[in-house]
């Protein structure tokens, strides 16, 4: 007898219903800033309002600085805790996922009460200072994500192997770590990477708290102020990160295709 | 002094000691294989000479210089991995030039030395694929050609052959030897197969629980094993056990029968029990002259091998197999048939005792 298929499908349609129509909802209102017509209006004036331009432009640096840092940190770390320390993988873990557990604000207010202007670190007293400070929040905020990405790419490769072979034919660690292993988990890297990007472009508790004129505070601020603007923007940062996972796809593909 | 000086060498993980006080001379160009079952330790000793396992105690020479305390990468020492373990992102050129251009050579001898590498192995057309468009023995070849582009002083071999299928292993370690002749360079194969291990040495070294059993040529320890673990291990041996009865003169009791071996039974006193090897090649039925011991048996099993019959032979309560070469014109016995096992004296090898 033939399984019915009406249960599986509904339980796609009610999912798909619950992400899509208040999608489409955002994105039916976002066109209707002009009266009695559908229009790219509210996109056309957050696109050319410098403040847009402005603060994206500044979560896409930090973006790009939180995404070197944490690479520079947890491609080093997982590496050697995967060939030199395996025992400490499961504190190494659970350290990485803290930033899951504990609330951003948590962690900003502990920022700003260790590096603020008394401290003996003063990061918050010069822009450049707090840039530093948010960027190496990002990172802390990042790390789930980045830690598992890198750890996971590093699994599918004989990380011990090659780094043996490599040292067998005269490379020292710095050789090895990056012609050796970061190009071989570079997939893992790139969805680590991206994945931080999307995080740090819809952030606002540390931009906000530290004061940084983040995207996160700009939405923030539109949205209380502005009708249909908000949905546009909402929409644009909801592309921003679909984007990512996409490049995420390709590159995940494209490894897989290479790897065959 | 011998190229590589191997004295006193012990592994300890925690409180078990995987190599004990292991000693080796090898000498210039010569080929030496480390042959053993699963967790003998072989691997373990060859990582230590690589520099991967720090030795717990001991000294490890090459050409007269103490590397025992050296990473890996001062060592000059090439390595060959089981798994080969060619870099996914580099192609085959790139892989075998990664050691010269971490020693910073030019890139004229880079190109030169990769032609050569190539060559040698066969493959001058595959310089830019990558690993995973190799089949395992050209990858294999490859893992071979990367570890010698350096010109070490020593290659290290780590059961290369073991991924590969039979054929391609046949193959390859006539190739594997012949470059090594062909280069003169100092090699140490670690392997769990006897037969790569007797077609490919000048010397093997049978390793048990960490200890060197029998250091020998290949004809030394298959014609004469020197205990009962590599009468076992190397080659199919009737391991018989025999009651002295005149050590002096060699005599003993096999079975309710008198035999006596070819040489004064050393450091055994009348009454003791002993194991006895015999190869099941030299053993014949029937057809005794001169005075070659004869012992009466019945027929247990007769197995058809290809190329050789292994004729099972039960003696009184031991058993014994003997191999005669298959010859379509000879009739051979049936299970139950009554008959006599001859073999020369010189054949039957007491073992030494057990550890």
């Amino acid at each position: 007898m033939k399984k019915s298929t009406f249960g599986p499908w509904l339980a796609v349609v009610l999912g798909a219903a619950y992400f899509l129509i208040p999608l489409i909802a955002t994105v039916e209102f976002s066109m209707r800033m002009k009266r009695g017509e559908y229009s790219f209006e509210a996109y056309r004036v957050v696109l050319g309002d410098p403040r847009f331009q402005a603060s994206l432009g500044y979560s896409v640096a930090l973006a790009l600085v939180t995404i070197v840092i944490g690479v520079l940190l947890v491609v080093p770390t997982a590496y050697w805790v995967q060939l030199r320390l395996p025992k400490l993988r499961p504190i190494v873990e659970f350290i990485t996922l803290l930033p899951l557990v504990i609330p951003a604000i948590v962690i900003v207010f502990g920022y700003l009460r260790i590096y603020n202007s008394e401290s003996w670190l003063p990061l918050t007293d010069s822009a450049r200072g707090t840039d530093l400070l948010l960027a190496f929040g990002y990172v802390t905020l990042a790390l789930p994500y980045m830690y598992r990405s890198v750890d996971t790419g590093l699994r599918a490769i004989d990380v011990r192997t090659l780094t043996e072979a490599a040292e067998s034919l005269g490379a020292g660690p710095a050789t090895i770590l990056f012609k050796v292993i970061f190009p071989n988990i570079r997939s893992a890297i790139l969805s680590g990477s991206f994945l931080t990007f999307a995080i740090v472009i819809g952030e606002f508790t540390f931009a906000a708290l530290l004061d940084r004129p983040a995207f996160g505070p700009y939405l923030q601020l539109v949205g209380a102020n502005r009708a249909y603007e908000p949905a546009a923007l909402a929409i644009i940062a909801f592309v921003v990160t679909w984007a990512c996972m996409g490049l995420i796809q390709v590159f995940g593909a494209a490894r897989g295709a290479a790897s065959k | 002094m011998s190229f590589i000086d191997i004295r006193g060498l012990k592994k300890s993980f925690g409180p078990t000691t995987v190599v004990h006080d292991f000693d080796l001379s090898v000498e210039r160009g010569e080929f030496v294989s480390f042959l053993g079952p699963s967790g003998c330790g072989k691997t373990t000793i060859l990582r230590m000479i690589a520099g991967f396992e720090t030795a717990t105690a001991g000294s490890i020479a090459i050409a007269g210089t103490e590397v025992a305390h050296l990473p890996p990468a001062k060592r000059d020492v090439g390595m060959v991995f089981q798994s080969y373990a060619l870099f996914p992102n580099m192609t085959v050129a790139q892989n075998i030039a990664f050691g010269l251009r971490v020693a910073k050579k030019g890139s004229e001898e880079i190109r030169t030395r990769v032609r050569e590498m190539l060559e040698l192995i066969k493959l001058p057309h595959l310089g830019e694929r990558y690993p995973y468009q190799l089949s395992g023995g050209q990858q294999q070849r490859v893992a071979l050609a990367r570890a010698i582009a350096v010109k070490p002083q020593v290659l290290l071999l780590d059961e290369p052959l073991s991924a590969l299928d039979a054929k391609i292993r046949v193959s390859l370690r006539e190739e594997i030897r012949a470059l090594q002749k062909e280069l003169g360079i100092t090699t140490i194969f670690v392997t769990h197969d006897q037969e790569e291990a007797l077609s490919m040495s000048d010397r093997i070294v049978v390793l048990n629980e960490g200890r060197a059993e029998q250091i020998g040529t290949p004809f030394e320890v298959y014609n004469w094993p020197r205990t009962r673990f590599v009468a076992s291990f190397v080659g199919t041996l009737n391991l018989l056990t025999a009651e002295v009865t005149d050590p002096a003169a060699g005599l003993m009791m096999l079975d309710g029968h008198a035999v006596a071996t070819a040489q004064p039974i050393a450091g055994r006193a009348a009454g003791d029990k002993v194991t006895v090897a015999l190869r099941p090649e030299a053993v014949d039925l029937g057809g005794a002259e001169g005075d070659r011991i004869r012992l009466p048996g019945t027929v247990d099993d007769v197995a058809f091998l290809g190329a050789v019959v292994r004729i099972r032979v039960r003696l009184a309560v031991q058993t014994v197999s003997l191999d005669a070469f298959n010859q379509p014109n000879v009739t051979l016995p049936k299970k139950g048939d009554a008959v006599t096992l001859t073999f020369d004296r010189e054949d039957l090898l007491v073992l030494e005792g057990e550890r």
